[in-house]
């Protein structure tokens, strides 16, 4: 075995093995109450039985996560782009900001489970209901976050920029957007578990008789089927989903972002 | 004049040959005198942080501002600076900078660096801010200046990877790459250690010696103004109590503090900030 030299590896490979037992305990619990209960495999199947029903699966469940995961993405982008010109525009005027941020709040406590079978009338049983869908999820923790970052700029900072005459336009660009990649990359974090969450549900609505397959489709077809263990290899198809994309935002972040986001807490 | 003019100046010391570089150090760098004519500021609910100010600073005269937390001493730089508008009385500066944005510059307390920016890219945003030079232009003025500061190894550095001092010393940078008339400092050094206080203190009047700029430093500090100032006005509840004549003869260095006539003007000062004289 290589030697463990540094603190941070040893830290690593602690919560990695801990995450791990962890993980085999569950699915020892899981295997045993199935056993002794003597549950049928369409209520609760082993998770050798799920696990055999993804290998049986792999084609559909692959091409399925890919769609979801490319819908959830695409959502996310959207929201990314349109989170943050709201953002910008509510940080440049008080007034839009008081008439505007009450609506995005409202879009974000309406449930998207109301909203959803609205979009599927007004945009079809299609991969662009899913967009938006997962966009409109996903739009209120980076408006927010964003505008909070846009507007949190030092008292010194904005004195040194009203000292040489900065106007908006130079506010903005100098200061106010690169002390905002931070809190962006704080939003889009949090809304990227809520993209594939968003996505799914929409894919609920768009129903599996369709062209268009997600794992969402997947999951309700299984389910009319009575194939639990398919279900739930789709179910941790979808944690995989949401984990690559938190991964994603979180490797963009740290090595094409590194300059504006690592500095959080040396900040002076 | 933001012009990368290098001249280079043949010093005949007493040890060797000096040559010294001289850059931003134009002869014909402009200060001005800093009038403030019965300057007060009222907040609503009639506090009045600064009661009609008098004080005339000479160009490139340096004067300390010195007095007990919260009277107003901060407020009158600020006011100074043009970040507070009077509600009576005004300031003038003479000659004036107007359109000339970069004319005066501040040092606040905290380095007040953007993090994002390495120490050249926070020297240069002032001429960023206000559209002088070209971008390469702006960086060889930048550079020079943190050579002066002592900083030629940091330049690439992020402020997260400087220590206290050093960002300091970018501060200070990033202050005079203007060729500002007039520097305002607001207890630059008062987060720093002694040892740190002293080495910037005397780096001021290094910098100073080559531009003569006009200063106006705020401090709790008596030691530091009495080492670094001509002038000391001593505030009180938002009144200027007495301005101060400094005695003590020039170019300064840290030898004069064990001279008995600093010790003698910095108990007159202290005198004067507790009220007994």
């Amino acid at each position: 075995m290589t030697a463990v030299s540094t603190p941070r590896q040893r830290e690593i490979l602690v919560s990695v093995s801990l995450v791990a037992t962890v993980a085999c305990i569950v699915l020892g619990i899981w295997e045993f109450i199935v056993w002794k209960f003597d549950l049928p495999k369409a209520l609760l199947p082993t998770p050798r039985q799920c696990w055999n029903a993804a290998v049986l699966e792999r084609v559909a469940l692959f091409q399925a996560t890919l769609s979801t995961g490319f819908a959830a993405f695409s959502g996310l982008l959207v929201a990314v782009a349109v989170g943050y010109g709201l953002a910008v525009i509510f940080s440049q005027s008080r007034s839009l900001r008081l008439a505007l941020f009450p609506y995005v709040i409202l879009l974000q406590t309406v449930p998207i489970v109301a909203i959803a079978p609205l979009l599927i009338v007004w945009s079809g049983y299609t991969f662009r209901t899913v967009l938006i869908v997962t966009a409109i999820v996903c739009l209120f923790p980076i408006v927010n976050s964003v505008t909070g970052g846009l507007m949190s700029t030092k008292q010194d900072t904005n004195d040194l920029f009203r000292l040489y005459g900065a106007g908006r336009w130079k506010r903005l660009l100098h200061l106010q957007i690169p002390s905002s990649v931070n809190h962006l990359m704080l939003g889009t974090k949090t809304s990227s578990g809520l993209a594939v969450i968003g996505a799914i549900v929409a894919e609920f609505f768009v129903g599996n008789s369709t062209s268009y397959d997600g794992l969402g489709t997947l999951m309700t077809g299984w389910a009319n089927l009575l194939k639990t263990d398919a279900l739930v290899s789709a179910v941790f198809a979808s944690a995989i989903l949401g984990v690559l994309l938190f991964g994603t935002v979180h490797l963009i972040s740290a090595v094409f972002l590194r300059r504006w986001t690592t500095f959080a807490a040396s900040a002076s | 004049m933001i012009s990368p003019r290098v001249t280079t100046l043949l010093v005949t010391g007493s040890r060797q040959k000096l040559f010294v570089r001289k850059n931003l150090l134009s002869e014909s760098a402009r200060v001005s005198a800093i009038h403030c004519q019965s300057l007060s500021i009222e907040y609503p609910g009639g506090t009045r942080a600064v009661d009609k100010i008098s004080l005339k600073v000479n160009p490139g005269e340096i004067v300390s501002l010195i007095g007990p937390s919260g009277c107003g001493k901060t407020t009158l730089l600020r006011l100074m600076a043009g970040l507070e508008q009077p509600t009576e009385g005004a300031v003038r500066l003479d000659p004036p900078v107007q359109g000339d944005a970069g004319g005066i510059a501040f040092v606040f307390q905290q380095p007040s660096l953007l993090p994002w920016r390495t120490a050249i890219e926070n020297v240069v945003l002032p001429l960023d801010l206000i559209g002088k030079g070209s971008p390469s232009n702006r960086r060889e003025i930048a550079s020079e200046l943190l050579r002066t500061v002592g900083l030629e190894g940091a330049v690439k550095r992020f402020p997260s990877e400087l220590s206290g001092g050093m960002k300091m010393r970018v501060s200070i940078a990033r202050a005079l790459v203007t060729e500002p008339h007039v520097l305002l400092l607001d207890e630059p050094f008062a987060a720093l250690d002694d040892m740190l206080r002293n080495q910037l203190g005397q780096l001021l009047l290094e910098l100073w010696e080559r531009r003569r700029f006009t200063v106006v430093m705020v401090t709790h500090n008596i030691a530091e103004s009495v080492l670094l100032s001509h002038r000391i006005a001593v505030m009180r509840d938002g009144a200027l109590a007495s301005v101060l004549d400094n005695p003590l003869p020039q170019p300064r260095n840290e030898e004069i503090r064990a001279t008995s006539k600093f010790g003698e003007f910095y108990g007159h000062v202290s005198r004067t900030l507790r009220g007994e004289s």
